[in-house]
C-alpha cells in the first residue's frame, strides 16, 4: 500500500464545523455574483451574510453575529429584496452576469485580491495571549457599551450623523413637489 | 450555557462516551425537545384560540371530535396533510417551495433561548433578547419569498406590507425590549428571570415598566401578525394574503409558524415582564422546579389569551392607521422613555429613587399614548362621518344635469 505524501490531518469537531460553514459561505457568495435571476442573487447573499454571522459564532463573538443577522440579514437583505421586486423588469427577467466590462472588472478584483491577500500576509498582527476577555460574556457586552460612550464617543456620533444625514437626503429626494 | 446540558454531558462522560459523542448527543436532546414539543403546543395552542373565540362570539366552538373538541387539531392535520399539494403555474419554484420551511425555521429557533426554569433553558446566551429580535427577520424573508414566488398580486401586496409592518414595529419592540434590559443590565433570559425574584418571586419587571410593557404587548401583536394587525391577510381584501396560493402541508406550515410565533412573544413577554418563572414558592426542594416551570406556562398562557381576547374584540387597522400608530405614536414614546431612563440611570441616585422615576416616566408614557389614540380615534370618527354623510352620497349619486 503506498504511503500517502502528507499526512492528512484528521480536523476537530470545530474545525469541521468551520470548513463547512466556511465553504457554505464561499458557494453562496460565489453564486451572488454568477446567478442569472436577481432574486436568487439576494437570496444567495443571505446564504451568504448567515454563513459570516456563523463564522462569527465559531470565533465565539456571539453579539457580533447577532448584531450581523439583525443589520444584515434583517434589514439590508431584506431592502435589496424589496427594491429587486419593486423593479419589475428586473424580477421575472433572466439577466446576464457578464458584460463587456468583465475582463477589466476581473482584473481589478484580481488586484484588489492580491493587494488584501498582501495586507494580510506581511501585517504582524497583534494576537492576545488570552482570546477569551475577564469575565464571562456579559461583562463583555458590559464593556463594549461603555468604550462606545467613553472612549469611541466622537466616531460613534459621527456615524449617527452619517446616518441621520442618509435620513434627510432620502427624505428629500422621495418627497412630492409642492 | 444552560444547566440542562451540562448535567447531561457529565452523566454521558461518566458512563464512558467519548467527550464529542456526548456533545453531538446533547446537542441533539436539546433539538429534538424544541421541535417536538414547539409543534405539540401548537396544537393546544389552535384548539384554544378557537374555543376562546367562539365564547367570545357567542358560539361553542369545536365540540366534536374528542372532549370538548380537543382532538379536532388533529383531524385538521389529518386533512390538510392528505390535501393535495398544487404548484401555481410560473411560480418561482425555489422560492415558492423554500418560504414554509423558513417561516417554521425562523420561529423554532426561537425556543432555542426563551427559559422554562432554572437550568431549563434552550441555550442561555448573553445576548438572548437580541437573538429574538434578530432571528424575527427570518419570518420576513420567508413572507416575502412566499409573496413573490407565488406569482398572485394579492400574495405580492402582502408581502410588501409585511416587511412595511414588521419592519416597522420591529423598531418600538427593541426600544421596549431595550428598556427592560437597561434597567437589568443583562441581555440573557436567564439573568432577568433571577433578577425579577425580589418580593417573594413578584417583583416583575411590568409592575415597575406598565409602559414598556404595553407598548412590547402591542408590538409583539404586530410583529405575530395578530388580529388588529393582520391586515397583512385581510381576508377581505387580499384573501388569504402571502400564503393564498399555499395549500396543503406547506398552508399548514404557515398555520403553525403564525401560531408558535405569537406563542413565542407571549413567551418572551412572560420572561420579560411578569418575572419568567420566579413565583411565590420556587425556591422550595423538590417542587420548586415543578412549580417554577407551572409559573413559567401560566403567564405565557395568561399573555397568549389576553392576544386572543384582543383578537375576538378589536377591529382590523388601515394600512396607513397601522403605520402612523408606529412611527407617530409608539417610536417617539419608547425613544422618549429610553431617554429618561438613560437619564435617571446615570445619576448617581439610591434604587429605589430610581424605579420610582422610572415608574413615573412610564406612566407619563402610558398616559401620553392612551391620550394620543384617544384622539386619533375620535378624529378619525368625525372624519368618517363627514365623508359618508347622506347628502353627499345622494349628492353623487344623482344623474349629472345637462
Amino acid at each position: 500500500m503506498p504511503e500517502l505524501p502528507v499526512e492528512i490531518p484528521i480536523p476537530t469537531p470545530h474545525q469541521a464545523v468551520f470548513i463547512m460553514v466556511a465553504v457554505a459561505t464561499g458557494v453562496a457568495s460565489l453564486l451572488v455574483v454568477t446567478n442569472r435571476n436577481l432574486f436568487y442573487s439576494a437570496l444567495c447573499l443571505v446564504g451568504a451574510l448567515f454563513g459570516v454571522a456563523g463564522v462569527y459564532v465559531l470565533l465565539e463573538a456571539e453579539f457580533l453575529a447577532i448584531t450581523q443577522v439583525l443589520v444584515y440579514v434583517g434589514a439590508i437583505a431584506t431592502l435589496i429584496t424589496f427594491a429587486i421586486m419593486l423593479t419589475r423588469g428586473i424580477m421575472f427577467g433572466v439577466t446576464s452576469p457578464n458584460n463587456r466590462h468583465m475582463f477589466a472588472v476581473m482584473s481589478m478584483a484580481l488586484l484588489v485580491f492580491l493587494l488584501v491577500a498582501g495586507v494580510v500576509d506581511r501585517v504582524p498582527w497583534a494576537v492576545a495571549e488570552d482570546l477569551t476577555l475577564s469575565g464571562d460574556g456579559k461583562s463583555m457586552i458590559v464593556d463594549l457599551g461603555w468604550e462606545f460612550v467613553t472612549t469611541y464617543a466622537l466616531p460613534l456620533e459621527l456615524i449617527g450623523l452619517l446616518l441621520l444625514i442618509a435620513l434627510v437626503g432620502a427624505v428629500m429626494l422621495a418627497r412630492d413637489d409642492e | 450555557m444552560a444547566e440542562w446540558y451540562q448535567v447531561l454531558m457529565t452523566a454521558l462522560v461518566g458512563a464512558g462516551v467519548p467527550e464529542w459523542i456526548a456533545t453531538a448527543i446533547a446537542l441533539l436532546v436539546g433539538v429534538t425537545a424544541i421541535g417536538l414539543v414547539a409543534p405539540l403546543i401548537a396544537l393546544i395552542l389552535v384548539w384554544l384560540l378557537r374555543k376562546v373565540i367562539s365564547r367570545i362570539q357567542d358560539r361553542i366552538g369545536p365540540n366534536r371530535v374528542g372532549r370538548f373538541g380537543l382532538l379536532q387539531t388533529i383531524a385538521d392535520i389529518v386533512k390538510l396533510l392528505s390535501k393535495e399539494g398544487i404548484n401555481p403555474s410560473r411560480a418561482d419554484f425555489m422560492a415558492y417551495n423554500l418560504a414554509p420551511i423558513l417561516s417554521v425555521f425562523g420561529v423554532l429557533l426561537l425556543f432555542a433561548v426563551v427559559p422554562v426554569t432554572r437550568g431549563l433553558i434552550g441555550v442561555d446566551i448573553n445576548v438572548g433578547v437580541l437573538y429574538i429580535v434578530a432571528l424575527g427577520s427570518i419570518g420576513i424573508m420567508a413572507a416575502l419569498m412566499a409573496g413573490w414566488g407565488s406569482n398572485n398580486k394579492y400574495a405580492l401586496l402582502s408581502g410588501f406590507r409585511v416587511v412595511a409592518q414588521l419592519l416597522s414595529y420591529e423598531i418600538p419592540l427593541v426600544l421596549s425590549m431595550l428598556a427592560v434590559v437597561l434597567y437589568a443590565g443583562t441581555m440573557s433570559f436567564g439573568e432577568l428571570a433571577e433578577q425579577q425574584g425580589n418580593f417573594l418571586g413578584l417583583g416583575w419587571y411590568v409592575f415597575l415598566m406598565p409602559g414598556a410593557a404595553l407598548i412590547f404587548f402591542v408590538c409583539a401583536l404586530a410583529e405575530s401578525e395578530q388580529t388588529p394587525f393582520d391586515l397583512l391577510e385581510a381576508e377581505s381584501e387580499l384573501i388569504a394574503g402571502f400564503h393564498i396560493e399555499y395549500s396543503g402541508m406547506r398552508f399548514a406550515m404557515f398555520f403553525l409558524a403564525q401560531f408558535l410565533g405569537g406563542f413565542v412573544f407571549a413567551w418572551v413577554g412572560a420572561a420579560m415582564f411578569l418575572g419568567g418563572w420566579q413565583g411565590p414558592g420556587v425556591d422550595l426542594p423538590g417542587i420548586g422546579g415543578f412549580l417554577a416551570a407551572g409559573y413559567m406556562m401560566l403567564k405565557t398562557f395568561a399573555i397568549y389569551l389576553l392576544m386572543i381576547w384582543v383578537r375576538g374584540t378589536f377591529p382590523r387597522l388601515r394600512v396607513d392607521q397601522m403605520m402612523s400608530f408606529c412611527w407617530k405614536i409608539l417610536v417617539p414614546l419608547t425613544v422618549g422613555l429610553i431617554s429618561w431612563q438613560m437619564v435617571v440611570q446615570v445619576l448617581d441616585l439610591p434604587t429605589p429613587v430610581i424605579a420610582v422615576l422610572v415608574l413615573v416616566g412610564n406612566l407619563l408614557v402610558m398616559g401620553i399614548g392612551l391620550y394620543a389614540v384617544g384622539r386619533a380615534i375620535r378624529q378619525e370618527g368625525f372624519r368618517t362621518k363627514r365623508a359618508f354623510t347622506p347628502d353627499s352620497l345622494i349628492g353623487t349619486m344623482q344623474p349629472v344635469a345637462e
